[in-house]
């Protein structure tokens, strides 16, 4: 009787890329439907538009360099790539900031490297820096985050904005949208008020604003999820938390009328979706134990010292996409020490032929 | 006893409810046994009967050449049918050198059957050894080591613990405890051997905690003669707290040096059936010739463990577990980590098979196709290695053999949990085994290169070296010359007088013969000339006949056995 022979291991594989993907998809569902009810129809829309653009564009780059597209699409890292994308930009952002961002997330940043695997930048970051640098005004449109009964926009009202570009007639932009905690923060301290001065407005909740403080709630929720699956591990979010968290502390006990809490900086802004599902990207992270701890901090003091002292309010995306650049490093001088060797580095003695 | 826990590895489902269930089954002489020549690590052995010979049982058919080896013997009596290539239960899927015996069926011992050693402990270590290498014993964890070089530790190595590895290597087999539990005063009295052999003064016995019917077997049969160093330790079922290097870790919590063996740290280790087939070997002078092997999976009605003469084919040993389901797909020899996918069931139990995996379509269905890898370090978190099995992927695919060795591709033990985690499918363990493949092809190369280099170095020194003695030579022969010419004046004018005179007559003839003499002077040269050339000659038609240039050679073989060791070594290690 003959028989099959393939390779070792005889089992069942116990994960697939497809279905890392997903379970991320699933742990950014609460996360999605509290910015839903916070921001409005336009999050979904811009989830649908980026996810659309992503996977239209994946296929078409995979159908160019003649790999097979089933397949490729099946690893679900476009959606990821779309949907992290459409939640870092204004849920009312028009449709051509979604699809040259995703354009060169997927085209650019993903495909030109070498596609799923190869690329040193994580996509969604390299798509969003590139509208963000490039569409200031578009990009700081953030509505403000009213509970559902005060939401001024329905779902088609939502469409409309996002494909024109434009608000229905008789609605201002000044009308719906305010500046972000961060940005009332930035502009409060550089109007010469105190932090308390700021955050003594009523839709400043305990740490921020709120409506971010329960988004970022959600999205730690499903930041759990994905610990509790052991799809990412723990070093990376924990890192880029306590990051952010102890520089903000120290110039918070050092001064807190100039500087704010380090719950405030943590929940403001994109801290907990890049802590558990931006900086976690497989692909574009550092992979050893030390190297990721060295790698979330990174980030978390990246996003602290842009924060404090550099041009954008929030910088999230800047801190991966740096800490993305020292990955590989940090990578080969964090080596853990192998089995029967005295330390991580070197030669083994005595292996080889 | 404190435990301790190695790095990585992974929880997996033991499977072997089934195959214990079923009591261990003897078979019976097959018709034709087909008895591969190398069945162990090192080097092959030299067949020692010919076509038609009678053999009977024990008899010893392959003769071990080098140092790491061991003797091949008839697994019955018969008659030798064939000598020559067959297929064998290699992951290359091709043939070797087989002893092909037809079975007379009545399975007679011969005058050659090795005197039993009742005896035993009045006998010295080296005596002990020699008969286990007689008796062509090695590891039968699967890795099929010569067991007598692996008792024979290196000056300087003093033994203390003796380990015996009661951890099976793999899910799915249960062939050692199998072993354990009917046979426990065979392995118990094989302990005994290799203890005062070694002269240890520990015996760590680990089993573990899923074989609690095997724990509970050797609690009541472990003899008093060994209660003083023996402990019987239940370990945690981790894959693959079978392998020598983390089964020492965790019950000792010591690390194997890299490069190094267990000996390094004063223990051995051996798994229960190699004491088995010692005690065999010793107690009753019976060579290896038949094993213990599981064979078992949902691709057979009724798994179980079979006693199988060494060279039965597979499909006998299936027969014996009720034949395969209709669906079976795949049959591997080995456990589902580390085993290798047979094409063919007519293949021969050798030493190292320790299971016979049948599986079916849904057990083990295709790999989907293999994705990129997107760094997720799933691997490296199982490796119990503690290596970065996705770097050394990187590195093999880029063929940056450098830096895979830097990075330790050498301490991959190939358990294949990297492989099984991995989301993309990827085959990491074949990238590395080629990888090491390669890097040793390489080296082989090199050190033939290396060889030949010395050889021409070695050349054109003698050449520089005859040039400036045959210029010695040729100095001191003028000044001898010169001296002389000082001393002997006299002698000197009567020559000087002699050629004067013989001048003076060929004057007197020169009118005539002026052809002749210029035809003289030219073959008296000669002969220098030819001589010249004969010194040479040697060099452009025999450099292998030179001394030196043997004694080249010869190192060339030595530094090649001693790459052998290294690389037995290592799979030695990593068999287990």
């Amino acid at each position: 009787m003959r028989f099959r022979t393939e390779s070792s291991p005889h089992v069942i594989p116990r994960h697939s890329v497809g279905g890392v993907m997903q379970q991320v998809l699933l742990a950014l569902i609460p996360g999605t439907l509290a910015m839903t009810w916070f921001f409005g129809w336009g999050v979904l829309i811009n989830v649908a538009l980026a996810v659309g653009f992503a996977v239209a564009l994946e296929a078409a780059m995979v159908a160019l360099r003649r790999r097979p597209v089933g397949p490729t699409l099946a690893d679900n890292s476009a959606i990821v790539t779309g949907w992290l994308f459409a939640l870092a930009i204004p849920p009312l952002a028009p449709f051509w900031i979604t699809l040259i961002g995703i354009a060169f997330a997927i085209v650019v940043a993903k495909h030109l490297y070498g596609g799923l695997g190869y690329n040193p930048f994580n996509p969604a970051m390299v798509g969003y820096v590139v509208v963000l640098v490039s569409f200031p005004r578009e990009m700081a449109l953030w509505p403000a985050p009213e509970t559902l009964p005060q939401m001024p926009l329905g779902l088609w009202q939502s469409l409309q904005t996002v494909l024109t570009g434009s608000l229905p007639a008789g609605m201002e932009w000044d009308a719906i949208t305010r500046a972000t905690p961060l940005d009332a923060l930035r502009e409060g301290l550089v109007s010469g008020r105190t932090v308390s001065e700021v955050t003594a407005s009523p839709v400043f909740g305990s740490f921020t604003e709120t409506g971010w403080e329960w988004i970022g709630n959600f999205f730690l929720l499903g930041g759990l999820y994905l610990l509790f699956r052991r799809v990412i591990r723990w070093e990376i979010p924990l890192a880029v938390i306590l990051g952010v968290a102890i520089p903000a502390g120290f110039f918070w006990i050092l001064d807190p009328g100039a500087h704010a809490s380090p719950a405030f900086h943590v929940f403001s802004g994109a801290v907990i979706l890049g802590a558990f599902f931006i900086a976690t990207d497989p692909v574009s992270a550092a992979t050893t134990k030390l190297g990721r701890i060295l790698y979330g901090a990174g980030i978390g003091l990246l996003i602290y010292v842009i924060r404090a002292w550099g041009g954008y309010p929030d910088a999230v995306a800047f801190a991966v996409l740096l800490m993305n650049m020292v990955a590989p490093t940090l990578d080969h001088f964090t080596r853990p020490r192998i089995y029967g060797h005295s330390s991580g580095n070197g030669p083994p003695p005595g292996a080889g032929p | 006893m404190q435990l301790h826990r190695f790095h990585g590895g992974l929880k997996l489902a033991d499977n072997t409810e089934a195959s214990t269930a079923e009591p261990v089954l003897t078979m019976g002489v097959p018709e034709r046994l087909t008895v591969p020549l190398c069945q162990h690590i090192g080097d092959p052995t030299e067949p020692c009967v010919q076509v038609g010979d009678r053999v009977t049982k024990g008899q010893r058919i392959g003769q071990a050449a080098g140092y790491i080896a061991a003797h091949v013997h008839a697994p019955t009596s018969g008659v030798v049918e064939d000598i020559g290539e067959y297929p064998v239960p290699h992951p290359s899927g091709l043939s070797a050198p087989c002893v092909v015996i037809r079975a007379d069926g009545r399975d007679e011992w011969g005058d050659t059957r090795m005197e039993p050693w009742l005896d035993w402990d009045t006998r010295d270590s080296r005596r002990l050894r020699e008969r286990i290498r007689e008796a062509g014993v090695v590891g039968l964890g699967g890795a099929a080591f010569p067991t007598a070089v692996k008792l024979n530790p290196r000056a300087g190595q003093n033994i203390h613990t003796l380990i015996v590895n009661g951890a099976e290597c793999e899910p799915w087999i249960s062939a050692d405890d199998m072993l354990m539990r009917t046979a426990p005063e065979a392995v118990f009295e094989g302990i005994r051997i290799v203890a005062h052999l070694l002269g240890v003064e520990r015996i760590l016995f680990a089993v573990e905690d899923s074989m609690p019917e095997a724990m509970r077997v050797l609690t009541e049969t472990a003899p008093a003669e060994l209660a003083d160093r023996l402990e019987l330790v239940s370990i945690p079922t981790i894959y693959p707290t079978g392998g020598e290097r983390q089964l020492i870790q965790v019950l000792t919590g010591r690390e194997v040096p890299s490069g190094g063996l267990p000996a390094d740290l004063g223990m051995v280790c051996h798994n229960p059936g190699t004491f088995r087939a010692i005690c065999d070997a010793v107690i009753q002078g019976r060579p290896l010739v038949s094993r213990m092997v599981t064979v078992t999976g949902p691709g057979v009605h009724r798994p179980r463990n079979v006693n199988a003469l060494i060279g039965t084919p597979f499909a006998e040993l299936v027969a014996a577990a009720g034949g395969y389901d209709a669906e079976v797909d795949r049959l591997v020899m080995g456990g589902p980590m580390m085993g290798f996918a047979v094409h063919d069931d007519a293949l021969p139990v050798i030493k190292g098979t320790n299971c016979l995996l049948a599986t079916r379509p849904q057990d083990t269905p295709s790999p989907g196709p293999r994705m990129p890898c997107i760094r997720c370090g799933e691997c490296a978190a199982v490796c119990p290695a503690r290596l970065l099995p996705q770097q050394l992927y990187w590195q093999a695919k880029a063929k940056d053999f450098d830096a895979i060795q830097d990075y330790g591709l050498f301490d991959c033990i190939e358990c294949g949990c990297c492989a099984h985690v991995c989301p993309s499918n990827i085959p990491l363990v074949q990238y590395y085994r080629y990888a090491k493949h390669e890097i040793w092809t390489r080296e082989k190369e090199r050190q033939k290169s290396d060889v030949a280099r010395d050889r021409y170095e070695f050349r054109q020194a003698r050449l520089e070296r005859e040039e400036r003695e045959k210029a010695e030579k040729l100095a001191k022969k003028k000044a001898a010359v010169k001296s002389k010419e000082g001393q002997d004046d006299d002698k000197q004018a009567a020559i000087q007088a002699a050629l004067e005179r013989s001048r003076a007559r060929k004057a007197a003839r020169k009118g005539q013969a002026d052809a002749t003499d210029s035809s003289e002077g030219s073959t008296g040269d000669a002969p220098e000339g030819h001589s010249g050339n004969h010194s040479d000659t040697p060099d452009d038609t025999g450099p292998g006949t030179e001394p030196a240039e043997t004694g080249a050679t010869g190192r060339s073989e030595d530094t090649d056995a001693a790459d052998t060791t290294d690389a037995t070594d290592d799979r030695q290690e990593h068999g287990r």
